[in-house]
């Protein structure tokens, strides 16, 4: 018990590593997920093309060497950053392909019968968009997007590996003070439990006032 | 058909000949811009002297090259044995939570969402530092539990979405619950299920880079022992464009088969019963990613 007491300092300030890097990356991903969406369901070729294959290599890229590529490969090309921007971009991009995923998946779901319609009705294409599919689609991808954002507060611990200061490098400075291991460990689960945690409710909470029975 | 995959949403309409003319002027638009991109990344690359003979010499040599076999070699290792045990900790795991027992289904629930839950880097870098064990045991141990974990809810999914009457008809055989499952349950839902394991597995194998943080001798290790080699001018970023078509190539070809098995049953009339919706990486909601993609 007296491992978090003692240094409740240095496990606030892992946590609020893992906070602000999970938000950070979670906006990015969200906000370049949702292009590469709408690439994806583009009329254009080459854009539904970027978009493909944007996906497909970033799902099947290993996290980690995402980051060894990023945090160590962007300073040669003199591209100097703090390295938690660099770990928000690798995380960002890496869960942008989920997201864009999802996003289109819940666009394919929205029945081609309410697209028509609302065309019949004389809705131009951002009408027919922001009023018909957008919030039908976005009820669908309320509990997959939730998922994936969980995934992504998971994965943040890799950037702790990478000397980012975040959760899971806080035992290194505890293990150097002769702390017990075992216990350092265990409020180090408990923090990632609560960040996830969070997000789950956050995302049941949405899930209850807009999501849709199935 | 000429625009095949826009005709399938409710965005817009099938074009007509101005909008088709616009969207030919858009494409080509997007084809120079993505096509200045890259001319620009390929500029950036040259002018930073990512291409000089020094820095691709390594590459040449057979000592180097039989060390990034070895990682390579050392990585599917990993893989092979975590991906084995899993199965079988799925398995096990899948059985105690279909148990009628009560504290035996408590007992599993418990282990697979704790799992689940944890991100695995920490588990890996618990076993590793605070009980002391060797880098490739306690990857592979890491590697088991978690997706063993998630490949228990996709065992337990299923075999729950297997069609009700299928049991039921099998229970009014006079058959036990063992040969129910074993005759019935487990040979339709494992067809459906096929996709979702797969992709499971692409997930165990992108996660073997993870022992590259605990320093096990796997492939990007290797990479990093070339890379910041002074005598060949820390050739960082020819390595990386070395090793990632390999990493990012093999996760693909078992993505690819995840694909391919799932089409094939979309046509085999032996899953007909079942309708397996996959349990996703970590899912602690309903829903999650669909069954052919390897989850983030």
């Amino acid at each position: 018990m007296n491992v978090l007491t003692d240094n409740i300092s240095v496990f606030a300030e892992g946590f609020l590593g893992t906070v602000e890097l999970t938000v950070y990356s979670s906006l990015l991903a969200l906000a370049l997920g949702f292009v590469m969406a709408s690439f994806r369901v583009a009329p254009v070729r080459s854009l539904r093309v970027f978009g493909t294959a944007w996906v497909a290599v970033l799902r099947n890229t290993p996290l980690t060497l995402l980051f060894f590529a990023v945090l160590l490969g962007l300073p040669r090309f003199g591209l100097v950053l703090p390295f938690t921007v660099f770990a928000v971009l690798a995380l960002g991009c890496y869960t942008s392909a989920f997201i864009c995923e999802a996003l289109r998946s819940g666009i394919n779901t929205v029945p081609t019968g309410q697209g028509e319609a609302a065309r019949s009705l004389g809705m131009s294409f951002g009408q027919t968009l922001s009023h018909v599919v957008l919030p039908q689609a976005f009820r669908t991808v309320i509990p997959p997007v939730g998922s994936i954002l969980i995934a992504l507060a998971k994965n943040s611990a890799i950037a702790g590996a990478f000397s980012v200061t975040e959760l899971l490098g806080t035992y290194r400075t505890l293990s150097e003070l002769g702390y017990n291991i075992v216990w350092t460990f265990l409020w180090i689960a408990v923090g990632y439990l609560v960040v996830t945690g969070v997000i789950s409710a956050v995302f049941n909470v949405l899930e209850r006032r807009w999501g849709i029975a199935r | 058909m000429i625009v095949k995959a826009a005709a399938a949403t409710a965005l817009y309409d099938i074009p007509g000949p101005r909008a088709r003319r616009r969207h030919r002027l858009f494409g080509v638009l997007a084809t120079v811009v993505l096509l200045a991109l890259l001319g620009w990344i390929i500029h950036l690359l040259f002018s930073t002297g990512q291409f000089t003979y020094t820095k691709w010499m390594p590459f040449e040599y057979k000592g180097i090259q039989e060390l990034l076999l070895r990682g390579l070699g050392n990585t599917l290792k990993a893989f092979a044995i975590a991906a084995v045990l899993s199965l079988a900790l799925g398995g096990l795991l899948a059985v105690g939570r279909l148990s009628e027992h009560a504290p035996v289904r408590w007992l599993s629930t418990l282990v697979v969402e704790f799992f689940r839950a944890m991100p695995l880097l920490v588990m890996i870098f618990f076993i590793f530092v605070a009980l002391k064990v060797q880098p490739l045991p306690a990857l592979v141990a890491g590697l088991t539990l978690y997706n063993g974990s998630v490949l228990a809810e996709v065992f337990r999914s299923g075999i729950n979405s297997v069609d009700r009457g299928q049991k039921e008809a099998a229970y009014a055989l006079g058959m036990r619950k063992t040969q129910v499952m074993s005759y019935v349950l487990v040979p339709q839902a494992v067809r459906a299920m096929l996709p979702a394991i797969i992709s499971q597995l692409v997930v165990a194998l992108k996660d073997t880079s993870l022992g590259f943080l605990i320093t096990y001798e796997e492939f990007l290790h290797a990479g990093k022992l070339i890379a910041s080699n002074l005598d060949y001018d820390l050739p960082f970023i020819p390595v990386v464009m070395v090793i990632s078509p390999i990493y990012i190539g093999m996760c693909m070809l078992l993505s690819w088969v995840a694909q391919w098995v799932s089409r094939w049953e979309r046509r085999s009339p032996k899953t007909e019963a079942v309708d397996v919706e996959t349990a996703g990486a970590g899912t602690l909601l309903p829903g999650g990613v669909p069954p052919t993609a390897p989850g983030p």
